[in-house]
């Protein structure tokens, strides 16, 4: 998909010319599809995730999940985050995930007396949880609906008020990311291993 | 085009509630604490799912700026809890949760 093209057609919306076509289906069909298709890859993983056993099962179903959330943040016009989404969660963090997965050789989880207590009190509090979330959203007034038509977020926009408005918590967050590093080298640091570095020079 | 075509925000809204659930179903339920963990990154997602929406919405910038900030405290939390998972597992080579009830070593 040229996203340049297709940006450029956006900006320039006229009211008597169909605006934004991709195939055959005019683009309201299409974006109805592709949020339908998406939606369910999108439910449809974080319920796999649920259901699997295997931690690297559900890994891989967690990656499902965020790259249909990237197809979705793209429909809601915002560019930037579908590809951040992508590189930073479906990249790098579920690359993390993965390796620790098989780093740690983790087996099928065990069913203890726990889990059973959870089951009981979780479901109803989580449907509970949903139900008033639901009503809630149901119930707003001026919600309005979303089409893709009505503006994209470019990069340039975001950038702009990135660097020119919140320029201050930008940089701290490389110095939260900094020290985050920081705090994991040291958590995972094996101690054994200075010890036996010591060893070894002394022995030489 | 007409109006029905367009998906109305409130899907996206019970899309993301949905999803922000399904999280907390996980973190109930689930007993490996690697899939704990990602269950907190399912519900991180249902959040920043809604706040992209409203952004859209109301043609505010600054709420793609906040899910981006949360992206990155996300990829943040990532990495220093899995090391603290990695932590856990050496001292009780265990990872199911009911099994780790000691704050101490």
């Amino acid at each position: 998909m040229d996203f340049r093209g297709l940006n450029r057609k956006l900006r320039r919306p006229s009211p008597n010319r169909p605006v934004f076509r991709l195939q055959p289906v005019s683009g309201g069909t299409m974006y109805l599809i592709l949020f339908f298709v998406f939606a369910g890859f999108c439910l449809a993983g974080a319920i796999n995730l649920l259901l699997q056993s295997h931690p690297i099962n559900s890994a891989l179903s967690l990656i499902v999940v965020m790259t249909s959330l990237a197809v979705l943040y793209l429909l809601l016009g915002a560019e930037f985050l579908a590809i951040a989404q992508i590189i930073v969660y479906s990249g790098a963090i579920m690359v993390l995930f993965t390796f620790v997965v098989m780093l740690l050789n983790a087996g099928r989880e065990e069913r203890t007396l726990g889990s059973r207590a959870a089951r009981i009190v979780g479901f109803p509090a989580v449907v509970a949880l949903l139900a008033v979330l639901a009503t809630a959203i149901l119930r707003a007034q001026g919600l309005g609906a979303a089409a893709l038509n009505q503006g994209v977020t470019s990069t340039q926009d975001l950038s702009r008020v990135l660097f020119h408005e919140l320029l201050l918590p930008f940089e701290v967050t490389s110095v939260l990311i900094l020290i985050a590093i920081l705090g994991a080298v040291a958590l995972t640091r094996f101690e054994g291993a200075i010890a036996s570095d010591a060893e070894r020079t002394a022995s030489k | 085009m007409s109006l029905h075509q367009d998906v109305p925000l409130a899907w996206y809204l019970l899309l993301s509630a949905a999803l922000f659930s399904l999280g907390v179903t996980g973190f109930l339920i689930k007993r490996n604490l690697i899939t704990v963990f990602m269950s907190i990154e399912v519900m991180l997602n249902g959040v920043n799912l809604s706040f992209v929406a409203f952004a859209h919405q109301w043609h505010a910038v600054k709420g793609q700026i906040f899910v981006f900030f949360v992206m990155m405290v996300a990829a943040a939390e990532a990495a220093v809890g899995l090391a603290i998972i990695i932590a856990v597992f050496r001292a009780r080579a265990t990872l199911a949760v009911d099994r780790i009830d000691l704050m101490k070593l």
